[in-house]
């Protein structure tokens, strides 16, 4: 019926394993673009200006409603026809880093709105500038609610990086992919990923939740 | 060649491929809600091997991603001796991933009604099936209604997966279009912006409507 082969397993380990380091490199650069930039959105949509605001807003639920697989073969494909060529590891990290930032920038949003307003009258009442507004008071207050769901999307994006394999970046769904064609088994290299994904999503939520009730602590929160 | 024509010219293979996307939404709708409702109760059976055997699907649908799941579906189960047409294994697999994220909403919204709701039905002696069906898991849905709505987008989202194992759904006739045509903005960013009317102007919508409709239906409109 079916046959696990160890020594298959074993024989391609060594080169899933090599893939996993670029699939976390990817994780790890999308969530740093997402991070940033999420911030951006984020802050955009409380200027004054109530065009600005409407307009970031309907470009975050854009790109949030629409699937993160065609953005990524979007970005890709689009820059060529404009005489812009860009590799795949550039094409994929601008795709999923914009993706998630337009989640992480409602996560910040949020966090912003669960400052009492009353904390924004203290700091116009104490003639506080608004870079320190924001960096000394509502910041800090604004953090902790959004820890939660910074953490989920860290844990989401890792998750998400298979998708870059349709342009061809080298990350782990990749490789399995490649050993799958031209070893004509699928079995081991697509289960070894499932289980690599798992032996890291799985701990990573738990470090989080760890993560986030020490910064609740060390802010004296509950 | 304006955009009007390269619309005109390639209508028909989005409207085929947005059907498809359609079909594929609800079937795997369907699945994930079936599939969250079950183990969202299995999760707060008072048996441990019950609660265990949901967690486990939980945790291995939600750990991994979708795109493993469905390759997984679609090129291993066959070696099992279990074939899927593309079409089937595209939902099966979508809904058991959603599906999977869906319980855990179930149990949030269960556990988020007041314990006193619990205690009444049981002082009116309420058979434990009767109460959760008609007391328990009315207001439960209408507390979970909000999330799912978040979750029914990412569900369509994800249909746009099942195009790598070639179900031609509006995904994969952008690619056939922009394989062709070579004009891949306009590929490309049609099929999003149909996937953007789908999202905004049709699914969440609706969402909102049901959540209307609930919280008539329990008096808290």
């Amino acid at each position: 019926m079916f046959d696990w082969r160890w020594d298959f397993t074993f024989e391609i380990l060594p080169r899933l394993l090599q893939a996993t380091l670029n699939t976390l490199a990817a994780a790890g650069i999308g969530y740093g673009i997402a991070v940033v930039l999420g911030l951006v959105f984020a802050l955009a949509q409380r200027t004054p200006s109530r065009i600005v605001t409407m307009v970031v807003r309907e470009c975050v639920e854009f790109i949030r409603s629409t699937p993160l697989v065609l953005q990524i073969f979007f970005v890709f494909f689009v820059g060529p026809q404009f005489g812009i060529r860009l590799s795949p590891w550039v094409a994929g990290m601008i795709a999923i880093g914009l993706h998630y930032s337009a989640y992480l920038s409602e996560v910040y949003r949020g966090g912003l709105e669960s400052v009492p307003k009353g904390q924004w009258e203290a700091c116009t009442a104490l003639n506080l500038s608004t870079t320190k507004t924001y960096f000394r008071v509502i910041i800090p207050q604004a953090l902790p609610p959004s820890l939660a769901g910074m953490g989920n999307y860290l844990v989401g994006i890792f998750k998400d990086t298979p998708m870059l394999s349709v342009i061809g970046v080298a990350e782990l769904m990749q490789a399995a992919n490649a050993i799958g064609g031209s070893h004509y088994r699928y079995l081991e290299p697509y289960t070894m990923v499932g289980i690599i994904f798992l032996a890291i999503s799985l701990p990573a939520a738990g470090l989080i939740r760890v993560f986030e009730a020490w910064v609740r602590k060390k802010l004296g929160m509950n | 060649m304006s955009y009007w024509e390269f619309l005109a010219q390639n209508a028909p293979r989005y409207l085929d491929g947005t059907l498809v996307t359609i079909a594929q939404f609800f079937l795997s709708a369907m699945l994930a809600i079936l599939l969250a409702l079950t183990a969202g109760l299995m999760k707060l059976s008072r048996n441990v091997a019950v609660r265990w055997t949901a967690g486990v699907y939980i945790e291995i649908f939600r750990g991994t991603s979708l795109l493993i799941q469905l390759y997984w579906i679609f090129f291993v189960l066959p070696l099992f001796g279990l074939t899927l047409d593309k079409f089937y294994a595209g939902f099966v697999a979508v809904g058991l991933n959603l599906g999977a994220y869906g319980a855990e909403l179930v149990r949030g919204g269960i556990q988020s009604v007041p314990k006193g709701q619990w205690e009444a039905a049981y002082a009116i002696s309420m058979s434990p099936a009767k109460r959760m069906y008609r007391i328990i898991l009315p207001q439960a849905l209408l507390n979970m209604l909000p999330p799912w709505g978040n979750l029914m987008i990412e569900l369509l989202k994800a249909t746009a997966l099942v195009s790598l194992i070639s179900v031609t759904d509006l995904m994969f006739e952008a690619k056939q279009i922009n394989g062709s045509t070579f004009l891949s903005a306009q590929a490309f960013g049609t099929a999003l912006i149909i996937y953007y009317i789908l999202a905004r102007l049709i699914v969440t919508p609706f969402m909102r409507w049901l959540e209307r409709i609930m919280a008539r239906k329990l008096g808290r409109a």
